[in-house]
């Protein structure tokens, strides 16, 4: 039987990420204490929380990095634990808190990511992260923190990710470093790929979120 | 008694250097006295239990499948060994067991397959501990340098995984490094050998009267089937532990490198 026109139009639109009831535990301790939560899918949803709170616990369960204990997270409303895990790691891609840039070139560092990929398709990746296509040859290990860090985010974008996951990813850049990785991110999100955002700096919060979960104990409450 | 041999007089000579240690050990306020002297009464009942089991083994009258449980007996225990030296290495007791046993097959199989020894108690038997005893540093060493590497690029490691690489490609640059590592100091024991280091068959061979190029000769071959071996175990040991540290899902387990 076809269901009524109301219940067709009126349903929510399927969150990006739900959290529902999840639990956390490693080495005894309780990470996550029956997190619940929806992480809109458009724009920046900013997880906000003191160090220890579990929010970037979260963010590595979105990708599959942690597995919860038990509860459920889904992706686009399937549960990520019935997902294949390196198909679903290339659809959400992640930068790290720190960069980790690999041995070898940027080039190097970028096939990593997209093996055969050409020097035009890694140079327009590096342009997309506010990087010249000259970097390509540069050693990675040579790079300034903030230009690791969007070489990082670049080598993420090549992959081609529906979503992007930044675990604090300006902790340990400059004020400048920092506003270009902002804008950047800004940039993705207007192009149609939601980012989720971990951070516990409230000023940043307010200049890029678009949506905003706080993670406090474990457990998650809107901002 | 054969040209070689030294006698219980030799022996018990040969205790001054113990007396030595000892001395060096009060003089200098070590604490190490009690240890050297249980050491090396510990050594001497080892050697003298072994000395006689040697002599049942190798006699004419012993069947050879008793010198092939002598060789499972040893791979247990240096099994058992590695376990006690690397208890930061998860499940090390199957892993040393699976990676001695394999290399121990493959260093037996090309000393008797191609005829460089007769299959007997006399070659079994001590070519069989040489290769599992000389494999249990390197499995320990090996094993640990793949935590280290693990552990120490953890974070390069979660960056691979979450670009969508399975956990043999993820770990594929830090094991390398770490078998490198492993294989390095048995690959400089080679090239040092006979310029800064005479080993102990070849030392035992001229000792015991036999010509030193046949010593030289022996030697050689027990080198190489030493380089072969701690090349197999390290290998076994690379696959396996980094199989161990990762989960089905391509998830890296919490790994601790050992405090030294």
């Amino acid at each position: 039987m076809a269901r009524p026109w109301s219940e067709q139009n009126h349903r929510m639109p399927a969150s990006l990420f739900s959290f529902e009831d999840v639990v956390l535990e490693a080495d005894r301790t309780r990470i996550l204490d029956g997190a619940t939560a929806e992480v809109p899918d458009a724009g920046i949803t900013c997880l906000v929380g003191a160090s220890g709170s579990g929010k970037s616990t979260l963010l590595r369960l979105c990708n599959r990095l942690e597995v919860p204990t038990s509860g459920v997270v889904r992706f686009r409303g399937a549960d990520v634990a019935d997902l294949e895990p390196l198909a679903h790691r290339r659809r959400v891609g992640m930068v790290f808190q720190r960069p980790t840039p690999f041995p070898g070139t940027v080039r190097d560092n970028l096939q990593v990511a997209c093996p055969g990929a050409s020097d035009e398709e890694l140079g327009a990746a590096l342009e997309r992260s506010a990087l010249p296509a000259s970097f390509l040859d540069r050693v990675a290990d040579d790079l300034s923190g903030g230009e690791a860090q969007r070489m990082c985010l670049a080598r993420t974008l090549v992959t081609g990710p529906q979503v992007l996951l930044m675990d604090e990813p300006t902790s340990a850049l400059d004020a400048s470093a920092t506003g270009m990785l902002e804008e950047l991110a800004c940039g993705v999100a207007r192009q149609g790929v939601p980012v989720v955002w971990v951070t516990h700096d409230l000023a940043q919060v307010e200049r890029i979120a678009d949506h905003r979960l706080l993670v406090e104990a474990g457990r998650v409450s809107d901002g | 008694m054969g040209e070689g041999a030294i006698g219980w007089d030799g022996l018990a000579a040969s205790l001054v250097l113990v007396v030595v240690a000892v001395v060096v050990s009060f003089r200098r306020s070590l604490g190490l006295e009690g240890t050297i002297l249980w050491a090396c009464v510990r050594a001497m009942v080892q050697l003298l239990l072994v000395g006689y089991a040697l002599a049942v083994l190798i006699d004419d009258d012993t069947p050879v499948a008793a010198s092939w449980a002598w060789v499972g007996v040893m791979l247990l225990f240096s099994a058992v060994t590695v376990q006690r030296r690397a208890p930061e290495v998860p499940g090390a007791f199957a892993l040393a067991l699976a990676a001695m046993g394999a290399s121990a097959t493959l260093s037996l199989a090309t000393v008797f397959g191609l005829g460089i020894y007769p299959v007997a108690p006399r070659a079994i038997v001590p070519i069989a501990g040489m290769m599992i005893g000389n494999s249990i540093s390197g499995t320990v060493s090996a094993a640990r340098r793949v935590i280290a590497e693990l552990s120490d690029n953890h974070a390069e490691v979660e960056a691979r995984l979450a670009l969508g690489q399975p956990w043999s490609d993820a770990s594929r640059p830090y094991v390398r490094a770490a078998l490198r590592t492993a294989l390095t100091s048995q690959i400089e024991n080679t090239k040092a050998v006979g310029l800064v280091l005479l080993p102990g068959a070849m030392t035992g061979l001229i000792l015991a009267g036999t010509d030193p190029v046949d010593a030289v000769l022996v030697q050689a071959a027990v080198m190489f089937l030493i380089l072969g071996c701690v090349a197999t175990n390290a290998s076994v040991v690379g696959i396996g532990l980094t199989r161990r540290l990762f989960t089905s899902d391509h998830r890296l387990a919490r790994v601790t490198r050992r405090a030294v």
